[in-house]
């Protein structure tokens, strides 16, 4: 199996990834502070009707962000 | 120590039933008011417990606005900062209480961590753990309180499960500090002995912290003060980014311990039903049509439902108005108590059951986590008018009242989007609107029901607020074309699992609610009542006694009629008032508009709060008159000095609600944008801005519809 490094984004409602960083410094903080942490698994949810944002499943909760803010999050993915 | 009070926080994420805990520990012993010098909600409440010996505890108890973390980085985040970190606050604990979501315990113990590290004694609490316990799952407290060296108790506080527990734990509650976690192994040992040296701090992780942010500390506010904290930062080359790296041990120290502190770690647990909620209430076109027949129900709610009480207390209030009159020695007294006191608590009572349903409604959609929803569905429309998703639930509070509803925009963390929704706040139509849209209604729209339930009259109330909210869209994006933005905005907000609302949480926040609204809305539509009061009743003494040296010749005339003498003399009488001179040099002004004099009295009077419009009704068709008439059927009463026609036809209507829809004219609502704005620019171009916009569609339509 391989896997690849992308953006939060790319990943589709239903696939799940692995935290591997998060680029933005302010995001970063806030992000680790509610328990996304490099390592933690998290899946895409639900768009919002108009595309953004987007809730994901993340440290057994449901987080909204943007998809600028989650353009941000890179994640592994098993391909 | 028969009666010590122990001062004692509460602090949490969001979402966590914080509130729910302090409702049922303080019940109606709660206060709200503000932080000193920002405009953070402060709950703080009193009750007393019995401890192991019999001995009585007063416990001061403060809710603390919900947090992730420490750090100050949001208004709400740098107040739990500065009552945890500064022990000459007046409001730093002897205890803290920290209550962790069972469901989320990994993200709750990363702030339990934090608050341990300032060596405050901690009594964790782990609520919701029905929810725990429905996922087979199992939490170890006391690996918990043997690993952070706090006390650990659990509870379900939405079941009203654990409350004698954590009663009685805090009635022998902890004195030590819990185990240091965080060793700030980064932070300079000298430096921090020349802190300690200079203040009062409670541990190294609080001389870090303040370090950090020194400047959110009074004490710090002071020249000396911060010069010398600059010095030693400079002096020991203390750098500031080390939050992340913090975070990041913190949470590497709890998830090492974490297979002790949970059994059955898959907590995949039963939040799907959730899930299956947001595919429907997050739907593309079912989204939003749930969210307006929401809308539609809420305000069918209110003009329909609450009829019945405002009308049993109209009745009742009308009965005793006159048996009050009827009863006392008529006089000057009678005629205050009567026409002035009396007409304005009317004024004030009969609007409770409104308010009342109104707040009942959004709590309920608060407390069962629809509230998130809408922001999360609305975020992106929101932005396209350079607002926040965020921004909805100020904006949707705005229909209650703008005041409290101002002070939620701390949540939106972008300075812009918070000033401009801040600044477009007010032209939501709130409850004080109510009443006047309720009485205008009654007054000029026909009571008709189109397939047997949708009212008329609820349908024109709708059209009231849709023009209120699209007065906020237009204005926001004429804003959004001036002002730009510079900082980035955020979004990032946990969606809260759906729960079914609590009764007693929706209950608190109506009682709280109507409270304000009685006794702080309330002795101001008093006193203006009884100012009102006298100046319609007085005049200029040369021109009163005239007219009643007039009448009196009229009524000593032995075929004279009494009752229709005395009733021209009462008007003539307010008409020469000093209140029918002040409306009469108003007259002129918006005459264009449809108004009259008296409404001029009313449109001057309103500028303490919209609602008072209804009492001055009251009391200016009360004066003049001897029998005790609603005041609808007296303003129905009420014909056009020209033609004789009814004055309040649709025409005077519909301007004079699209007046009431527009125009600032609230002093409270000035002064709270002036508080959290810093300065008095943005209430004075809203006051300017939207009465224009005021004068401006009533003048249409009062041209167009006469």
């Amino acid at each position: 199996m391989e896997s690849a490094i992308i953006k939060l984004t790319e990943l589709k409602p239903g696939q799940t990834g692995i935290i591997h960083a998060i680029m933005n410094a302010d995001i970063k903080l806030k992000l680790y502070e509610m328990g996304c942490l490099p390592g933690e698994p998290v899946q895409v949810l639900i768009h919002a009707p108009l595309g953004c944002p987007v809730a994901i499943k993340v440290a057994n909760y449901v987080l909204s962000l943007r998809l600028s803010e989650a353009d941000n999050v890179l994640v592994l993915m098993e391909t | 120590m028969s009666n010590k009070t122990l001062k004692v926080a509460l602090i949490g994420n969001p979402n966590s039933g914080k509130s729910t805990i302090f409702n049922l520990l303080t019940g109606l012993h709660q206060k709200v008011a503000n932080f000193p010098g920002v405009t953070v909600e402060k709950k703080t409440g009193t009750f007393s417990l019995k401890n192991t010996e019999g001995a009585v505890l007063q416990i001061a108890l403060t809710d603390l606005p919900g947090t992730y973390s420490l750090y100050p980085k949001a208004l709400d985040e740098r107040v739990t900062f500065q009552v945890l970190c500064d022990k000459m606050h007046s409001n730093y604990p002897d205890v803290a209480v920290v209550v962790a979501d069972g469901t989320n315990l990994k993200r709750a113990l990363f702030l339990c961590s934090q608050v341990v590290d300032l060596s405050i004694p901690v009594l964790l609490v782990i609520n919701m753990i029905d929810l725990v316990n429905a996922a087979q799952t199992t939490i170890d407290t006391k690996a918990i309180s043997d690993v952070f060296g706090i006390d650990v108790i659990c509870m379900d506080a939405r079941n009203n499960d654990g409350i004698p527990a954590l009663k009685k734990a805090l009635a022998n509650y902890p004195t030590k500090a819990g185990k240091t976690i965080f060793n700030q192994q980064l932070f300079m040992p000298e430096l921090n002995e020349a802190l300690a040296k200079r203040y009062q701090l409670s541990s190294d992780y609080a001389s870090f912290l303040i370090a950090n942010n020194y400047k959110y500390i009074s004490v710090f506010k002071e020249e000396n003060e911060a010069g010398f904290m600059k010095d030693l930062l400079l002096q020991y080359n203390f750098e500031q980014s080390l939050q992340g790296n913090e975070t990041l041990e913190r949470y590497k120290f709890i998830s090492s311990y974490m297979p002790s502190f949970v059994h059955n770690q898959a907590l995949e647990n039963k939040k799907s039903y959730s899930y299956k909620i947001d595919k429907i209430l997050t739907h593309k076109i079912g989204g939003y049509a749930i969210f307006l027949f929401v809308l539609f129900i809420l305000f069918q709610t209110i003009f329909t439902l609450a009829q019945y009480p405002m009308d049993f207390f109209d009745n009742w209030f009308s009965a005793f108005s006159i048996w009050v009159a009827d009863n006392l020695p008529a006089g000057l007294l009678n005629n205050l108590l009567v026409d002035g006191v009396l007409a304005g608590l009317g004024g004030i009572l009969i609007f409770i059951p409104q308010i009342a349903l109104l707040f009942a409604f959004i709590a309920l959609l608060e407390d069962s986590g629809y509230m998130a929803r809408v922001s999360f569905i609305m975020d992106k429309l929101m932005r396209g008018i350079g607002l926040n998703g965020r921004s909805v639930i100020p904006l949707i509070g705005g229909v209650a009242c703008a005041v409290p509803a101002i002070m939620g925009t701390r949540t939106i963390q972008n300075w812009r989007e918070r000033m401009v929704t801040i600044f477009v706040l007010p032209l939501i139509s709130c409850s004080a609107r109510l009443p006047v849209y309720a009485l205008l209604i009654a007054l000029v729209i026909p009571p008709v029901k189109w397939f047997g339930f949708f009212n008329l009259q609820g349908l024109v109330l709708l059209v009231m607020y849709l023009i209120g909210f699209a007065a906020v869209v237009i204005s926001a994006l004429v804003i959004k074309l001036f002002i730009k933005d510079k900082q980035p905005s955020y979004f990032i907000m946990e969606l809260p699992v759906y729960r079914v609302p609590q009764w007693s949480n929706v209950l608190y926040m109506v009682w709280d609610k109507v409270k304000v609204f009685v006794f702080d809305a309330g002795k101001i539509i008093i006193a203006i009542s009884i100012i009102l009061w006298v100046l319609s009743s007085f005049g200029p003494s040369l021109k009163m006694e005239n007219i009643d040296k007039q009448f009196a010749l009229q009524l000593a005339q032995p075929q004279a009629d009494t009752a229709a003498v005395t009733n021209t003399m009462h008007a003539h009488k307010l008409e020469h008032s000093y209140a029918g001179i002040m409306g009469k040099k108003l007259e002129p002004l918006i005459a264009p508009l449809g108004f009259d004099w008296k409404i001029g009295i009313a449109l001057i009077t309103s500028f303490a709060a919209r609602e008072v419009f209804v009492g001055t009704m009251s009391t200016i068709y009360s004066v003049g008159t001897d029998n005790m008439l609603s005041v609808k059927a007296k303003m129905q009463a009420e014909k056009n000095r020209h033609t004789q026609q009814p004055f309040y036809n649709m025409a005077v209507g519909v301007s004079l609600m699209l007046f009431y829809v527009f125009a600032m004219q609230c002093m409270s609502t000035l002064a709270i944008v002036k508080r959290e704005t810093g300065s008095w620019l943005l209430p004075v171009l809203q006051f300017v801005y939207m009465g224009l916009l005021a004068y401006g569609s009533s003048f249409i339509a009062y041209q167009w519809l006469s």
